[in-house]
């Protein structure tokens, strides 16, 4: 592995990482999520991941919303890519669009089926999956060349490949063959979806440790009880500890607004410093990637408790 | 019509590697070339060559049926007592079925399915299970489509919208005004995959990275 981007470097000089998620709308103006970037860089989180068509909702380009950012704010950004709306030959564009751009991380990924989002008449592409991505743009920035063996003229391109992982999966097994062959592929990195059970994490983190490669456990700190529910019923696989939700429900009940929050926010400081010293702890979890999306107000004092 | 190309044998050898007593099926259905019993037997006949003289012999014996599209006719029609691994002539339907009905051995292709025709007649509900992509590789995954029966048609899921064995994405059923009159879960087929090869202790198959799919050769219209 060659370190290209900060995110690698840090991580590659044995540093324990922070990754933040911004998600740029259906919408030219980036204004909101360029704040919320620079929140997460005063908050000391190392780069941060930009989404492209989440849940296959269109959105403004995740290239150009990555490199504004990261130009206008000065964060390092993670550019999401999804194959579920390009081919091989627009997946390769753009990833040497985002390296002339100096772009230096991509977080390789499927993408929801586009019958499942908001333009469900849309042709779905599907050409490569996320491992297919992830072998394409090994092959570009280690051999200077596509899958197919076609050249690329010049300076190759100086790009770190991420894929996602799935601690949830059930049987877990599933999860870590298919670690095996994006490994295999050439990731760099992982960034797992959301954990709320440490023990989840721990065990997931185990089962993966003869792959080495540096993995950043995903958490998604709730706002309030009714989004801490809607992990525990809704996403896939996601458990919410019982003794969380029941925390949660107390909250519910407080009147005053400001002492409601104040409440949550000390909770899930206090939850997720002691869940991340935990996971900390294990060799194969090189960090944290906190998708708090929409609740600036705790990432800084959840930085600054496990510093 | 389903036609179809014959495999090259060194891909066929390497799916039977692991088996000694292995039964080539044939098919008098609608196959083209034909794929019946006489090619089932020279089938036969090279792969037992080609073991014997590489110092790994196997036991090996070719039959035929009226047609591997149709499970019931399978039950009836097929003894498969005794055999490690079944070898197919027939397309990519066929190997499924074979595969659906007799669980506890593989099935493997002998063919590519290079495309379908199709017939007017229809009775009763009817599952889509083989695109007919012109490279097989039933032989890799237990015997079920994923280029097919997984919604993406991914080379190596299954994906993050598999949950508890269903698919992000559902059966939709529509009237003949296009409207959606059912929504059923459909099976997720990398799930599906995983099952069956670690059921048959091939995991090893299942962990294998496969590079994306040439689509070249599925480039439509064709013409043989
Ligand atoms: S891989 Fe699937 S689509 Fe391709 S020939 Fe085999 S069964 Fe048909
Ligand atoms: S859930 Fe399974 S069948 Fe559905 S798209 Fe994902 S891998 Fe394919």
């Amino acid at each position: 592995m060659k370190p290209f981007s900060h995110l690698m470097k840090a991580i590659s000089e044995g540093k324990f990482v922070y990754t933040g998620e911004l998600e740029p709308h259906r919408s030219l103006d980036l204004s909101e999520v360029e704040s919320w970037a620079r929140t997460l860089k005063e908050a000391g989180i190392l780069a941060a991941n930009v989404t492209d068509n989440p849940r296959s909702d269109s959105a403004i380009s995740s290239l150009v919303a990555s490199y504004l950012i990261q130009r206008n704010t000065g964060l390092e950004t993670i550019y999401q890519l999804r194959t579920a709306d390009r081919n091989r030959l627009a997946l390769l564009s753009d990833v040497l669009g985002a390296a002339a751009l100096g772009l230096k991380n991509i977080l390789a990924l499927t993408g929801d089926h586009t019958r499942t989002g908001t333009t469900p008449s849309s042709k779905p592409v599907f050409d490569l999956d996320s491992t297919g991505l992830i072998a394409l743009i090994h092959r570009m920035v280690h051999e200077g060349k596509d899958l197919d063996g076609n050249e690329i003229k010049g300076p190759r391109p100086e790009i770190n490949v991420g894929g996602a992982a799935n601690p949830n999966m059930d049987p877990l097994e599933i999860e870590v063959l298919k670690l095996e062959r994006k490994a295999e592929a050439g990731a760099e990195f992982f960034q797992t979806q959301v954990v709320f059970d440490v023990e989840v994490a721990r065990r997931f983190l185990r089962e993966i440790e003869h792959l080495k490669v540096p993995t950043l456990i995903g958490i998604f700190p709730p706002r309030s009880y009714g989004q801490a529910e809607f992990f525990d019923k809704y996403v896939p696989g996601v458990r919410v500890p019982r003794p969380f939700m029941e925390a949660f429900a107390r909250f519910k009940e407080i009147g005053d607004k400001q002492k409601r929050s104040e409440k949550i926010n000390e909770y899930n400081v206090e939850y997720f410093s002691s869940f991340i010293r935990e996971v900390k702890r294990e060799k194969a979890c090189a960090g944290i990637h906190i998708m708090a999306v929409g609740y600036p107000e705790v990432i800084r004092p959840l930085m600054e408790s496990v510093k | 019509m389903i036609i179809t190309k014959e495999k090259p044998l060194q891909e066929i050898l390497g799916f039977l590697k692991p088996y000694k007593k292995v039964l080539v099926v044939g098919c008098d259905g609608c196959v083209q070339p034909p794929r019946s019993l006489r090619e089932s037997e020279r089938m036969a006949s090279l792969i037992e060559l080609a073991r014997s003289s590489s110092g790994q012999p196997i036991q090996i014996s070719a039959t035929t049926v009226s047609r591997q599209c149709c499970a019931e006719g399978l039950q009836n029609q097929l003894n498969v007592e005794g055999y490690e691994a079944l070898l197919s002539m027939a397309c990519g339907v066929g190997v499924q079925v074979l595969n659906s009905v007799f669980p506890s051995i593989p099935t493997f292709p002998a063919q590519n399915t290079v495309f379908l025709g199709y017939e007017v007649k229809r009775e009763g509900e009817m599952f889509e299970n083989c695109r007919a992509c012109g490279e097989c590789m039933l032989g890799e995954t237990g015997g079920i489509c994923p280029v097919t029966r997984c919604a993406k048609g991914l080379m190596n899921g299954p994906c993050g919208g598999c949950v508890e064995g269903k698919c992000e994405v559902p059966a939709e059923i529509r009237n003949w005004k296009g409207e959606v009159v059912q929504t059923l879960k459909n099976d997720c087929a990398w799930y599906l995959i995983y099952q069956r090869l670690k059921e048959l202790n091939r995991l090893d198959l299942f962990r294998k990275l496969r590079l994306p799919k040439n689509w070249g050769i599925a480039g439509y219209p064709r013409r043989m």
